[in-house]
């Protein structure tokens, strides 16, 4: 029955919208939560100290060796390019503006929703599925304030320090690359870098990204983990989204901030 | 100290949950000490759960933290205690429970009834005026068992407290509490105390206490006749 099928589609359809809808709904009102009990979890600053160890300190070796390698890769597809119109000298410009301005917050954003993110995801779902939030409920201790507020922030300020890192490292692969390997100019590579690169035009514009990434994705990370369903396949589930979701936002609002910043949309 | 007992999904969790006001009734109202649970705020229910203790199924110890941590949480969380005093009451708590010695080790380092005896120390912390405890000795071994049913008697004795037992251990419970009730589908079908139960000839107290397989607790789920299922004739 063609018609029956139809209606059962159009049914599936709307109900999976009105899921999605209800689920950022949901996540709006988690994300506001967060913030207005941020203040009881400043007042619990060492537990922000602490999320900032396995959330920023724990993901350093990855941010560190890809932007290395990272690095290294623009420096060499950069120097084959250039060369070609004879300008192999802004090799150093082009692989600082181009970290400093999408790869740096892009990818350490990436690589810390795989790292972080999901660790986040799967401790907070646990702690879901083992009734530990219950338990903080019924003893009086708001688990928003407790358990997400210090993650939320840790993530928030972790991210920007992560990218930096990683814009530094992956610029010092490509000089090893294009200065020590190959043997482009080392004068001609810092000085263009530094003519090239505006404080304000990249590097703060980067850092903004940077920033608006770290709370996109720990605040999908926190709330995918505070609403997975309490079993082993609910938080597997909620894991998975959590890498899926924040790549997705993450290179959506990069292109919403690339065309705003850099394009004055 | 009172035992509610029941098949598994009769309520009695659900009960547990809308004294604690971690549920909202869709009629009918929970009274404690003399407040409407459901009807405070929720810095009024916060102040009203201070005065509550609870034992998960399994614990629930936070994974995070030490035992002398998840002991002293409440103590830093709802008190200005310093640090001295916390540390002398932590020790108390898990003195009383036989684990004194296990302040440094990680939830995940304790056994079962272990666990469960560390967290009978972080639900009494505070000194509630009533404890909750869900499902205490599922999963426990005889020993551990009436260790943990002797530890909750004698608690609650000597906090003056009042306790709400949910178990299915109808033997240990019928040890250890004061007056029993039954529930099945959401109401409460028997009660009585622990000798009136035993000597109870209610069909469904009896089924339940000398565990039959069948009796007002069918054996089968209910369905469509077997015959039919099987398409055979009359």
């Amino acid at each position: 029955m063609p018609v029956a099928k139809t209606i059962k589609t159009i049914k599936i359809i709307g109900r999976r919208s009105i899921n999605a809808v209800w689920r950022i709904g949901m996540a709006a009102r988690f994300f506001f939560l967060t913030l207005m009990y941020s203040g009881s979890g400043f007042r619990r600053f060492h537990l922000i100290i602490k999320e900032l160890f396995s959330t920023g300190v724990m993901s350093l070796i990855i941010i560190i060796v890809a932007g290395l390698f990272v690095g290294m890769v623009l420096g060499l597809q950069g120097y084959e390019t250039l060369k070609r119109y004879g300008s192999e000298s802004a090799l150093g410009s082009m692989v600082a503006l181009s970290l400093v301005r999408e790869l740096g917050p892009v990818v350490a954003a990436l690589l810390f929703a795989s790292r972080a993110g999901s660790a986040m995801t799967a401790e907070i779902g646990l702690m879901k599925a083992t009734e530990q939030i219950s338990a903080m409920e019924m003893m009086a201790v708001n688990p928003i304030a407790r358990i997400v507020a210090p993650r939320f922030w840790a993530g928030v300020i972790s991210m920007p320090l992560l990218a930096a890192m990683f814009s530094a490292v992956g610029v010092f692969g490509g000089y090893f690359v294009g200065v020590v390997q190959i043997g482009v100019d080392e004068g001609s590579f810092w000085s263009q870098m530094q003519a090239a690169v505006d404080f304000r035009e990249d590097i703060l514009n980067g850092v903004i990204k940077s920033f608006v990434f770290g709370t996109a994705v720990t605040v999908i990370a926190l709330f995918e983990g505070y609403d997975a369903p309490p079993t082993a396949e609910g938080v597997s589930g909620a894991t998975t989204r959590t890498v899926v979701t924040s790549s997705l936002v993450i290179l959506m609002l990069d292109f919403v901030m690339t065309a705003i910043m850099f394009r004055g949309v | 100290m009172i035992s509610i007992m029941g098949l598994s999904g009769c309520g009695k969790t659900t009960l547990l949950r809308h004294i604690g006001g971690a549920l909202k009734p869709a009629s009918g109202h929970v009274m404690m000490d003399g407040q409407i649970v459901h009807e405070l705020g929720q810095e009024g229910l916060y102040a009203m759960r201070r005065k509550l203790g609870m034992l998960f199924q399994f614990g629930a110890l936070f994974t995070d933290m030490s035992v002398y941590d998840n002991v002293a949480f409440q103590m830093r969380e709802h008190t200005d205690l310093p640090e001295e005093i916390i540390h002398d009451l932590v020790l108390m708590k898990l003195h009383a429970v036989g684990l004194r010695g296990t302040h440094n080790l990680m939830p995940s380092e304790l056994s079962g009834g272990m666990a469960r005896r560390v967290a009978l120390a972080r639900a009494v912390a505070l000194d509630p005026m009533l404890i909750m405890y869900d499902e205490p000795f599922a999963g426990l071994d005889p020993i551990s068992l009436s260790v943990v049913g002797d530890l909750i008697r004698r608690l609650n004795d000597s906090l003056g407290a009042t306790s709400i037992v949910v178990t299915h251990d109808i033997q240990e419970s019928l040890k250890i509490v004061d007056y029993v009730y039954f529930m099945a589908s959401g109401v409460i079908v028997a009660e009585g105390t622990p000798d009136e139960i035993r000597a109870s000839n209610e069909d469904y107290v009896h089924q339940f206490v000398h565990g039959e397989m069948d009796g007002p607790v069918p054996f089968h789920y209910p369905g469509r006749d077997y015959r039919q299922d099987l398409n055979l004739q009359a």
